[in-house]
């Protein structure tokens, strides 16, 4: 289930993966997050190809703003030792609210920007993407803001454990003006990359732990699969209002349990 | 941009979409192998995770690992499923390397291989924790 949201609104599952072991299962957090990085991979991995297929994500701009998000995660992973539970468990609902709002917005569907700015055309990142009425040429703007948004979005990624997909769609589609499908199909093809970089220093100070991580990474592969089947397939006006709903209700959750000091 | 270059992305991307599902699948069977062979040694009890411990070291790093699954512990076998899940992003990256080397796409060539040295850093340095 977790799988199948994550790969329908570009997440990575984590944001749902999190709240469900540390609120219903009582898990200690930093568990969760070293068996939410995993599912986060897994999801990311597996729904790519279904990607991939259909010609949507931009390989480059995944590439170019990877430098971003692995630097970012690399950071959050270290932070993340010094951080007390009940402090990330805040911190965790405070950045989803903040992407449910942000995310609901404004819309990024029409209006596709032909002409790039300077750094976008020196970097290679614009293209074009299938829609129902051809190929549709887009052009990516504002690429330093982009960037610095990639970074942040990977240091919460290291920190927090989520693929903070949330956050890359909003760089993508808000900063850097990409249609909307192109950012959650690119930000799901840097999901597992940025994954990769905090899930190597959380493997090795022991974070990840086999028991718990076998059932959620198997229940989140077969969800990926799935997931990555319907989205070529639906509406994103559909997709915004679930995600919305969705990560508010959990983020409420976990601030009222950190602050109470019950995570 | 020209036609022939986007087809050689697309091209990419689809050896890329492979390589990603043949390691998603071979991990996911190790971890279901080792959860079962799991569950059959230890049976269903429910392990403590209320409080973090950390792994014990023999779960943490690369060698040890393996030394375990030398000798079928079914935790070392999940981990060694684990393990691979990592590296299925990382084998992407260092196909896009040896891809847009192939496109003579060099600007790309270092935007990737900065990328791989990034998640080298993070596996292979010992993060004091």
């Amino acid at each position: 289930m977790a799988g199948l949201v994550g790969s329908l609104t570009g997440l990575g599952g984590g944001v749902v993966i999190i709240p469900m072991l540390t609120l219903v299962f009582g898990v200690d957090i930093h568990y969760a997050i070293g068996a939410s990085l995993i599912s986060v991979i897994a999801t990311s991995s597996g729904a790519a190809a279904a990607y991939v297929k259909e010609g949507i994500s931009n390989i480059r701009i995944g590439m170019f703003l990877e430098i971003a998000t692995t630097l970012g995660a690399v950071g959050g992973a270290m932070l993340a030792v010094y951080a007390p539970t009940h402090i990330i468990a805040i911190i965790f609902g405070f950045v989803l609210i903040f992407s449910a709002a942000l995310s609901l917005k404004k819309k990024n569907e029409l209006l596709i920007a032909a002409e790039g700015g300077k750094i976008a055309n020196a970097l290679k990142l614009n293209s074009s993407y299938p829609t129902a009425a051809g190929e549709v040429n887009y052009a990516a703007q504002n690429v330093p803001g982009g960037f610095f948004m990639m970074v942040i979005a990977g240091l919460i990624s290291g920190l927090l454990g989520i693929g903070s997909g949330a956050l890359k769609v909003i760089a993508m589609d808000h900063f850097m003006k990409l249609p909307f499908k192109v950012s959650t199909t690119t930000s799901n093809f840097m999901i597992g990359v940025t994954a990769a970089a905090s899930a190597g220093i959380y493997m090795q100070r022991g974070y990840i732990n086999p028991g718990l991580s076998m059932p959620v990474v198997l229940g989140v592969i077969s969800g990926a699969f799935l997931g990555s089947r319907i989205l070529v397939k639906s509406e994103t006006k559909w997709l915004r209002i679930l995600f919305a709903i969705i990560i508010t209700f959990l983020a409420l959750q976990m601030i009222y349990n950190g602050i109470t000091g019950q995570i | 941009m020209s036609k022939e270059i986007k087809m050689s992305d697309y091209d990419i991307e689809a050896v890329m979409g492979r390589l990603l599902i043949t390691g998603v699948i071979i991990s996911g069977s190790l971890i279901l192998v080792g959860g079962i062979y799991y569950l059959i040694q230890h049976g269903f009890s429910i392990p403590h995770f209320k409080t973090f411990r950390g792994e014990p070291s023999n779960l943490r790093s690369v060698s040890q690992i393996f030394k375990g699954v030398a000798h079928l512990d079914s935790l070392s076998i999940i981990q060694l499923g684990l393990l691979l899940l990592i590296a299925t992003p990382v084998a992407r990256v260092i196909f896009a390397v040896v891809g847009f080397f192939m496109e003579k796409d060099f600007l790309y060539v270092v935007i990737s291989l900065i990328v791989l040295a990034i998640i080298a850093y993070s596996i292979f340095s010992v993060a004091a924790g």
